[in-house]
This record gives C-alpha cells, structure tokens and sequence, in this order.
C-alpha cells in the first residue's frame, strides 16, 4: 500500500497529510471548488477537485470520493472527522470498492451512530448510561410523558446527532413542547431523522472523555482521558489532560469502561468513549465517536505518539506498536480552538477573507491549521481555523504557556474567537481546573469585552495617519522631510473616523514636531513599525501591536484584544442618492406592472415594477434590502421621469458603516 | 559651494536682546493666528457641528494629503477691520497636497457671518485665484457661503475687482486648463451659485449643499411659488435633474473624498525644468534668525546670516561680492531647488542697483527662480547721487523686475521704505507670493522722515501765507504724522488689507519659500521676454 486519499479538508486534511508524508506514503487531497486556494491542495502529492462547493455534493458525496480514489489509484482512505468519518455505508463502499478505509468496521460506526441503539447496547453490556428514553413511540405525548418519568431537567437530543445539533435541554415541562418541536426539525434538517432521544440532564458536569485503541487482533488500550468540559453551545472549544478532577482510581474505573464497552462492540481502531462526571464523581455514558477526534493532539502531546500513525497502522492490521503499560503520560496538555465566529453575537459563525495570520511559536507550542493568508472562510463548513495545543511539565506552566501564544496568535479577516479564548483561560475557574460544561453559559462576562482599551483606538489612529502619510507621500510630487507635517498656520490635525458596530469613533490626529502625535490629546509615539508590527508608546508604557489596513478597514490586536474598524470611505453613489430607499422612476412612462405591496419584504434585486416607455419594457428592481413603506403609483398609471414610485424602508442594521 | 561661515556671537548681550524682542514679535504672531483660527463664535461653530458639517478648517485638513505642508494665505485678513468680526475676511486659502499635486483651496467659513463676502473676502478670493492662475494651481473650492453681503453691496458687486470676477477668473483659468473643482458644503447662493457652475467638475452634500440663484424667500416674493430649500436646488436636485453638479455625496467626508478622486484623474504632471538637488538642511539652526535680526532698523547687520539660516547646507556663491556690496546677490539651493537671492544690506547705491539689474537677467536667462530679502530704507539721495544718475540706475533693477518671467517670491525682512520697495519686487511687481516678518515696516518712507517731510512742506506753506505754526503745535503734528505712518506701516495693517500673502514666523520662513517654489512649479516660468528699455 503506497498511497492514502485524504477525504476531508481543513485542519485535520493537512495534520493527516503531514503523518502520511512522513511515513512514505503517497497523499491525495480532494477538494471543492470553493477550496481551490486551501492548503490541504497544496500540501497533497496530488489534488482532485470533487465537487461543488456544498459539502452534500463534494465532501459528502461518498461516490465522488470512491471514483477520486480509484481515479487516482489511492489504496487508502482517511475520512479524518465529520463528513463520511462516521458513515457506515460509506465506510462499506470503500471495502466494496477494494479501498482500506482508516477507521472501524460499518457494523461498529452504525451501532455507535444511532445513539438510542448506542445506549441499549452498552446498557446490556453493563456500562452505566443516563436514566433516559429512547423507545419508538416518538409522538410528542409519549415523549413528554417519558420526560416526567426520567424526571426533569431532560436533555432532548438527535438519535442520530452529534456535534451538538438537535440538542435542547428542557428545564420546566411547559417548555417541552417547544423544545421538542425546535429539535425535531434541526435533527431533520441536520441528520435526515426525525427520531429523537432523552436523558436526563445532569447538572454542571465534566465531560470526560476516554481515547482507546483497538487492533484487528484483539488488542484494546486506553490513551488516558481528555477533559472537555469548556464548551460553547454544547461544542468544545477547550480540551485538556488530564482531567483536573481526575483521580488514579476514578481513571483506572473510566478506562476500563471504556475499554469494556470497545470490546462489547470488538471495536478496531480509534475510538473516543465521551462520559459526563458529576460533581459525586460518578459517570455516565454518553457516547462513542468512532473516529479520531478534533481534540486528539492533546493525548498526542502527553504520550508523544502520533494517532494518525497508529490508525494506519492498524488499518493496514498490525498490531499496537505498544502495551497498556509502555504508554507513558507526561505533563499536562491543554488544546483550544480557534473558530470563525463572534462570540458577542452568541457565537454565530462568521466568514470572510483571511488578511493576516500568524502562527504562535514557542516552547511546548504545536499549531494545526488549515488556513492560509488571502484564503476565504466559506459559510459552506465549520468555521474551525486552527488549533493551538500546548503541553507544560505542569498545568499551571501549561496554562501560562497558552496564555503567552494565544496573546501571540493574531488572526485578521474574519471575526475569531481568539480575544475570548484569552478570557476564559484567564478566568480563575479555568485556571483553578474548576470548569464545568455550564462554565460558558455562567459566564456571560466572558463573552464581551468587559472595558475597551481606548489605548488601542489611540494606536489605530496613528497608525492609520502614518499609513495614509507615507501613501499619500510616495504618490505626491515632491516632499522634503522638513515639511512633513509642517503648516504655515500652527499644528497641522486631522479628524479621523473608525467605525465599529454601531459606533463611530471620531479622533483628531495632531503632528508634534518631534514625530509623535496626539490623539484626542492622548501623546502616542509609533517608535518602531516593521511590517505588521508596531511597537507604540503610550506615555510611559510600550506597547506592541500587530495591524493591517486592508480593503477599507483597519485591523489592529494587541496582546489581548483583536478589532476592526471600518475606515468611511466614499460611498457607492448610488448608495448615496437612494439612502432614503426612494425608487423613481428612470424615464416618463406607464407603470405596466406593479409586482409588490405595501408591507412586502424585498431584497436587493428584486423586480418591483414594470415601466413601459418607448415600447420598451423596463424592469425596476430593489436597490436595498427592505420593506415597501408606500407605494406612489398604481398599475397603469403614466408617471413622470424622476418623480417617486414607492418608497423602501431599510432595516438600519443594514446600514452600511 | 562655499559655504557663508557666520559670523554671529550667540552668547553676546546683542544676540540675546535681538531674541528676546524677536521671539516676542513671533509669540504674539501665533496668538493672534491662533485666535483667528478658530473662526466664528462659540455658538456659530457649534450650530455649525450639529448640522453634521466640518469645521472649514477640519474640511480642508481632511482634503489635503495627510502630513503634507500646507501654505496658508491670508490668515490676517480683515485682522482689525469690520469691528473685527471677520477673522480671516471669512474665508480660508492656501496652497495644499492634494491626491498629491500642490492646490489652490478656499473654502467659505460659515461660522464668520454666514460664509458672506465681505470686500476683502472678494479681496482674498481673487488673489487665492491670482495665485491659482499665476502658478499653474488647480483651484478647489468648499462652497459654503451665503454670497455677497448685502449692506457693503457698493464695495463687493460693481468693480472690475469685485465678486464676479471670481467667475470670470474662473472661466479664464478653466481655458488655460488650470482644474476648477468645488465642493457645495453649503449654501451657494445667487452669484455664488455660478462657483460650482463654473467648474469643470463638481460635488454636492446631499441634505445640506443648496444651489440656487434665489432663495426660496426671493422666490416667493417674485413669483409666489412656495417651495424648501433641498426641492429648490438640494443635491438630488443638481446631481440627478439639474446636472448643475456632477457628483453626490453623503456627508462633509464623503465630498471631500469625492474631491480627492477628481483631483488623482487630472492627469497632472510635473515636470520642473530646474537642475534639482537633494535637499539639505542649512548649517545653522533657524531659530538663531531671533537673534541675528536687529531688534530696531537703526542697527545693521549682515543679511548674509539671514540668507545662511535658510539656504540648503548654507551654500551660496555669491556674485560680485566687493561691487556695490550694499545689495548681496548670489545663487543658492531650498529644498534642492536652485534660487537665485537679492537681499539688501544696506541703502542702494547706483552700483548695487546695477549689480542686482545684471543677477536678475542672469537668472531670468537661466529659468531661475528669485527670492528678494527685503530690507531696504531706499536709494542714495543727494546732489552727488542724482548726478550720478542713481534715478536711471534704479530703473534699470526696477525694469529687470518687472520683465523678468521667472517665478519671483518677496520676503519683507526689515523696512520696505519707497523706491527700494519697487526694486526689490515689492507687492506691485507681481511677486508669486510675498510675505512680511513680524519686525517689517512697510510705506513709502520712515515714520519720522514722513512727519520731518511733511511737517517742514507744511511750515513753509503757512510762512508764503503769512500764518503763524507754534512750536507746540509743530511737535504735535508731527508726532500725528509719525503715529499715523507707524499704524499704518504695521505688517499687521499690511496684511489685514491683504497687500502681501501674510505675515510668516521668521525660523517658517525656508519651508514657506520651499513649499512656495515647490507650487511654483506647476508653472515654472513664462516664455523669456524683453526687458523694457534700459537707461544706459
């Protein structure tokens, strides 16, 4: 076997290319067509554009795969996690096909995949599950009636779910109903079923987490827990190991469970056992991801193998390069992840151009990424950018290590959740161990920023002053130096506008003499700029900035903050004459058709009339987003060129800054 | 080159008064020019604001080039007149960066008497045009004014020099294809409403610039039709219907940007046809002129360490050195612009007018410009001198000046007294620009020779009368004449009735000639022409 298809994009593409490449082997990436420029292309021996840019027809799409690996000869595939990684049929196709798929048997991903049959099965094989539901009687009746037997607060989840979609925890009966109905459909809309389960909610637990590894001879070890309790929306963001509340014998139990319960299935490969701990230190089963996790570098850092290896390895049936007892932990490992989204608008992910990116470095610092500079975050896949995994001798040198490379990461483009990151792992709570699945949700001071840095505002003014001074310098005729910010009529200030949200900040940049400048009267001196870095003084303090200007906006983070502003250029004209939303009409002639109300909801582009002028047909369509306020003419009517013929009302949080 | 070595004792008692009085002349300078700057009132200025407009001067800092020099003209216009309610005659110009090529801007205040046109903001506006015209200059202009004002309609609407010559002026730079661009932030009223019609290109604020001939008072008084302002003649109005402007934009900035564009697709380019140096710094700091300058004419010194304090690396070569050594005349480089310097040390002698008639051609045959340092009680008098013909010598510089294309700028740096004013280019001879040191004195003789003049013309026409002048009475019509001719020689008084450009810091003054030339440059220098008939 010389060649392995990579079936999947982003961080793990590359993470799984790097260990293939290292072995010997030959690596295919696939992409779509909206990763063209994604570094998995560039990083595989070869590239196969699969598809289009929805994942349903490219990264989904198990027959394009199977053809890409036949096409070019694979005799691997890796299905890394999400996408195919848990499709049984797929994982089928593959050895129908004649192809190895990295991963375990389909009987095993299918049994582990319905999470109802999941639960029965381990219940039989007497590991302890969540007191739950998870019949066929699926009517709403029956489900609310189980919910009161369970006893509340319930958990509703997807039987076929994952990754958090589909989950609602129901804290009081009147709320089921609703709940139920919201999971239903995102169940259906994400996983094609409609069936759901319940569990009981268990209250501020930990998620625990136990990596096994099983060979095709019988061989079954655990890798020691994961902790991964910090999450946002039931999704981890922070994973660590060991478990801060972790004790050798509560391990020792958990491992054997989860060894247990890999055996009960005669599971092969990677698997991930995940456990909610209460607070009396008894744990639950909650599932088994028959994959490698997103989260497995942080056992890679503290046993220093390579699981991707290990896979390989045991697809291609060796057996475990080591015995339970050979495995040896050392230190502590702590991964966060680096999202696309906006952690002040709950979360949501965000998309974009990727301006700047830099990579922390360090002692105990391992980064996967699957980014690149001038690469666009699409809304078609998980707005996972990066991974920043750290390992100490110690949790605490850990922690501060982490502190120190993520204050190092800086990211310009879209919205990161890096300024929130720094947050949380400064929060005493984290850095205490005490963190606990609710821990996010009872921070909500974590979210926003507590007290914005006018520091970092001064910064950006200047900044962008001396920007805009050296542009408009080496487009001008000729300047000597002497008359740089130089006026005939004292000191030379210049206002300057940075938008942000809802705001406008409005800052007058004054020249000194002595090459400084004052901001709203606030002395800043730029003492050093190199490239992307600046290091100003602000009175006494120095401090260092990375920033970019770039497509009419300014991107500056310190060590602890990440914004942008928006730079108020001029507007499209357009824009400008039909701000109020007016609509006239473009010449004298008849309203042949009127093709909206009053009240109707309209986007940009839509048609709203019909003019005949001339014997021609004019279509008049929707300049902006909004909603008819009042319509001026009727159909039929003749109306006059320029005068108004309904008016739109814009949504202000439209509005362009 | 040779480098002038200065010969200035800065620890002597002498130095240290000339600074002290120096200094005190440039501080109070910047007082005033700071409390002219602010413009109108307190509460003008705010009413001004929460109409989301710019302050004019906030408008013009954010058209130049950010870091770019700006040459302001004119600040002191109007300084003391109009009981004083008019700082800078209501109206901001200068010679600014923009999008990288130097431009003429003026821009209304409306904070000062609703942006109206006083007889010196007519004044002003024509010669920030002049300028414009005279080098080449692109011209900008921020509208925002409410046109003639009325109660002085007898000094601002029927002379030749009056506001509609600013259209007229406009038309003609336009056919010269010298840019005309305005910006209607603001009213443009009546006349003014021909400001942006004039233009080759221009933008409207929508919401808040307004074109028309007549108001919608006017309006209803001459026709009884009822209509607002913004219906009349607003932004959407001129950009969509009238096609009076040619853009529209959202706000103050947004306009300003607009400009900007306009400006970076003029094509422009420039291309001086001097030998260019790389600019140096002189040897000598420029704030010593505090104490190489005398603080009272009485007192001479040499104009060589003034020249030393502004020229590139102090180099000057300077040419007949030991003829007629009370005019010093000698090339030189600012900002690695190659000058040629005519600056007095002395009273004018026959040979000195001679010598300075011979620099001027040499540099006018060369494409060089001239900088004049003036400091200058006048010409020789007495029977030998007349005899010697100093009058036909004299006309010769004079004639030179005046011949001479190349761009010539004027710096009062002492007296500008009589004669001496018209030879060294004073203000009738079209200097590009020309600028007055706080310590200048400029009229057509010294306060004290004026009221001995005048005092002794009077006593002897009261003796062929027969009248009887007391000795008392003498003394206090003299001191009258004398007062009067101070006042009025003030660089202040000068400036407020905009008989020169401003009044300039002294250490301002290599980087005013800097950016000076440098605009100059947009019109190097007219096709070499005769020079008048000289009086051999």
């Amino acid at each position: 076997m010389k060649s392995i298809l990579i079936a999947n994009r982003g961080e793990i593409a590359v993470r799984i290319a790097k260990t293939a490449k290292r072995l010997g082997y030959r690596t295919i990436a696939v992409y779509s067509a909206a990763d063209a420029a994604a570094p998995q292309v560039g990083m595989a021996d070869e590239s196969i554009l699969i598809g289009p840019a929805d994942a349903a027809d490219s990264y989904l799409s198990g027959t394009g795969i199977i053809d890409a690996a036949q096409h070019s000869g694979a005799d691997m595939i890796h299905p890394g996690y999400g996408f195919l990684s848990e499709n049984a049929a797929f994982a089928q196709s593959c050895s129908d096909a004649g192809l190895t798929f990295i991963g375990p048997a389909p009987r095993a991903i299918e049994l582990m995949g319905d999470k109802a049959a999941a639960r029965r099965r381990m219940q039989k094989a007497g590991v302890r599950c969540i007191p739950g539901y998870d019949g066929d009687a699926q009517s709403g009746d029956a489900l609310a009636e189980a919910a009161i037997e369970i006893g509340y607060p319930v958990m509703i989840k997807a039987a076929a779910g994952g990754g958090g979609r589909g989950m609602r925890l129901v804290q009081d009966p009147q709320e089921f109903a609703d709940a139920l109905r919201l999971a239903r459909a995102e169940s259906i809309s994400a996983f094609g079923s409609d069936r759901l389960i319940l569990e009981k909610a268990i209250q501020r637990p930990r998620h625990v987490e136990m990596q096994i590894f099983a060979d095709q001879h019988g061989n079954v070890l655990h890798l020691g827990e994961r902790d991964c309790s910090v999450q946002r929306r039931h999704q981890k963001i922070i994973e660590e190991a060991p478990c801060p509340a972790m004790t050798d014998e509560l391990r020792a139990r958990m491992a054997a469970t989860a060894i247990e319960a890999a055996q009960a299935i005669s599971y092969v490969g990677a698997g991930t056992v995940e456990f909610l701990l209460d607070e009396r230190g008894e744990f639950y089963f909650l599932e088994m991801n028959t994959r490698l996790q997103v989260e497995h570098p942080v056992t890679e850092m503290r046993t220093g193998l390579d699981l991707v290896e290990w896979q390989i390895d045991v697809a291609r049936g060796e057996r475990l390069p080591l015995a339970q007892e050979q495995v040896e932990f050392s230190g502590h490992a702590i991964e966060v992840r680096l999202y696309a989204e906006d952690p002040a608008q709950d979360f949501v992910p965000v998309t974009g151009r990727i301006h700047l990116w830099q990579e922390p470095r360090g002692d105990g610092v391992r980064v996967d990424s699957g980014i690149v500079a001038q690469q666009d975050v699409t809304p078609w896949y998980d707005p996972l950018l990066a991974k920043i995994v750290i390992h100490g001798s110690s949790r605490d040198e850990a922690v501060q290590r982490l502190n120190k490379a993520l204050s190092r990461t800086v990211l310009f483009g879209p919205t990161t959740n890096r300024d929130f990151l720094l947050r949380v792992v400064n929060d005493a709570r984290f850095s205490r161990g005490e963190t606990t699945t609710a821990f996010i949700a009872e921070s909500a001071y974590a979210v926003t920023s507590s007290d914005a840095d006018t520091r970092l505002i001064d910064a950006a003014a200047a900044l962008l002053h001396r920007d805009r001074t050296e542009q408009a310098m080496s487009a001008s005729v000729r300047v000597a130096p002497e008359l740089l910010h130089w006026s005939s009529s004292g000191p030379l200030s210049r206002i300057t506008r940075l938008a942000e949200r809802e705001c406008v900040h409005e800052l007058r940049v004054t020249a000194l003499a002595c090459g400084a400048c004052e901001v709203n009267g606030n002395r800043v001196e730029i003492v050093q700029c190199d490239g992307h870095t600046a290091r100003i003084r602000h009175d006494r303090e120095l401090v260092e900035y990375v920033y970019l200007v770039r497509d009419d906006r300014l991107y500056i983070a310190n060590s602890s903050e990440t914004r942008s502003f928006g730079l108020p250029g001029r507007l499209p004209m357009g824009d400008v004459a039909n701000a109020g939303g007016s609509v006239l009409a473009p010449m004298h002639g008849r309203v042949a058709q009127l093709c909206v109300s009053k009240g109707d909801t309209v986007a940009t582009g839509d048609k709203l009339a019909v003019l005949e002028a001339m014997k021609m047909q004019h279509e008049i369509r929707a300049h902006v987003d909004g909603v008819i306020a009042t319509l001026h003419c009727e159909q039929g009517a003749q109306i006059e060129a320029n005068s108004s013929m309904l008016d739109i009302k814009t949504d202000p949080r439209n509005k362009q800054e | 080159m040779p480098v002038i070595q200065s010969k200035v004792k800065t620890d002597s008692a002498d130095f240290r008064k000339n600074d002290e009085a120096n200094r005190g002349l440039a501080d109070g300078l910047r007082d005033v020019l700071e409390r002219i700057s602010e413009g109108g009132s307190e509460r003008a200025r705010q009413k001004h604001l929460s109409r989301g407009k710019l302050l004019p001067r906030d408008r013009v800092r954010r058209l130049v080039d950010p870091g770019s020099p700006f040459l302001e003209i004119g600040q002191l216009a109007a300084y003391g007149l109009y009981d004083n309610e008019v700082p800078s005659a209501g109206l901001i110009a200068g010679i600014g960066q923009v999008s990288g090529i130097d431009c003429v801007i003026v821009a209304n205040d409306a904070t000062v008497k609703g942006g109206t046109y006083y007889p010196l903001t007519v004044k002003k506006h024509l010669r920030a045009q002049e300028i414009a015209e005279k080098n080449g200059l692109p011209c900008v202009y921020l509208v925002d004014s409410g046109g003639a004002f009325l109660p002085k309609q007898d000094e601002v609407f029927p002379d030749r020099d009056h506001f509609g010559r600013i259209f007229y002026n406009q038309a003609r730079m336009s056919a010269l294809g010298i840019p005309q661009i305005a910006a209607v932030m603001g009213s443009c009223t009546a006349g003014g409403a021909y400001v942006p019609a004039m233009c080759d290109e221009a933008v409207i604020v929508k919401n808040q610039g307004t074109i028309f001939l007549g108001g919608p008072p006017l309006v209803k008084a001459a026709t009884g039709e009822i209509v607002d302002a913004e219906t009349l003649g607003g932004g959407n109005v001129h950009s969509r219907i009238s096609g009076v402007t040619d853009y529209l934009a959202d706000n103050d900035v947004d306009a300003l940007e607009r400009v900007r564009e306009i400006v970076s697709n003029l094509n422009w380019k420039l291309d001086p046809p001097l030998a260019l140096r790389e600019s140096r710094e002189p040897a000598y700091p420029a704030d010593e002129l505090y104490g190489v300058v005398s603080r009272e004419f009485r007192f001479p010194y040499d104009t060589r360490e003034v020249i030393a304090r502004i020229v590139d690396a102090s180099e000057f070569q300077e040419f007949k050195e030991l003829y007629g050594p009370t005019l010093v005349c000698g090339f030189a480089h600012i900002f690695g612009y190659p000058v040629g310097i005519i600056a007095n040390n002395g009273i004018l002698f026959s040979e000195s007018a001679q010598k300075g008639a011979h620099f001027i051609q040499l540099c006018n045959r060369r494409g060089i410009p001239i900088v004049f340092l003036q400091n200058i009680v006048g010409f020789m008098v007495g029977k030998k001198y007349e005899h010697g013909g100093i009058a036909k010598d004299g006309a010769k510089m004079v004639n030179a000046v005046a011949t001479s294309t190349v761009p010539r700028f004027t710096v009062i740096i002492g007296g500008s007294f009589g004669a001496g004013n018209y030879a060294m280019c004073g203000r009738a001879y079209d200097p590009r620009l020309m600028w007055l040191w706080p310590n200048a004195r400029i009229s057509v003789m010294g306060g004290e020779q004026a009221s001995l003049v005048l005092t002794t013309v009077q006593r002897d026409g009261k003796e062929a009368r027969g009248e009887a002048w007391s000795e008392k009475e003498q003394k206090r019509y003299a001191t009258r004449i004398r007062k009067q001719y101070e006042k009025q020689g003030h660089p202040y008084y000068a400036s407020a009735r905009l008989w020169d450009d401003g009044v300039i810091d002294p250490v301002d003054t290599r980087r005013v000639l800097g950016q000076a030339i440098s605009a100059s440059m947009n019109r190097p220098r007219d096709r070499e022409g005769r020079h008048g008939i000289f009086r051999m």
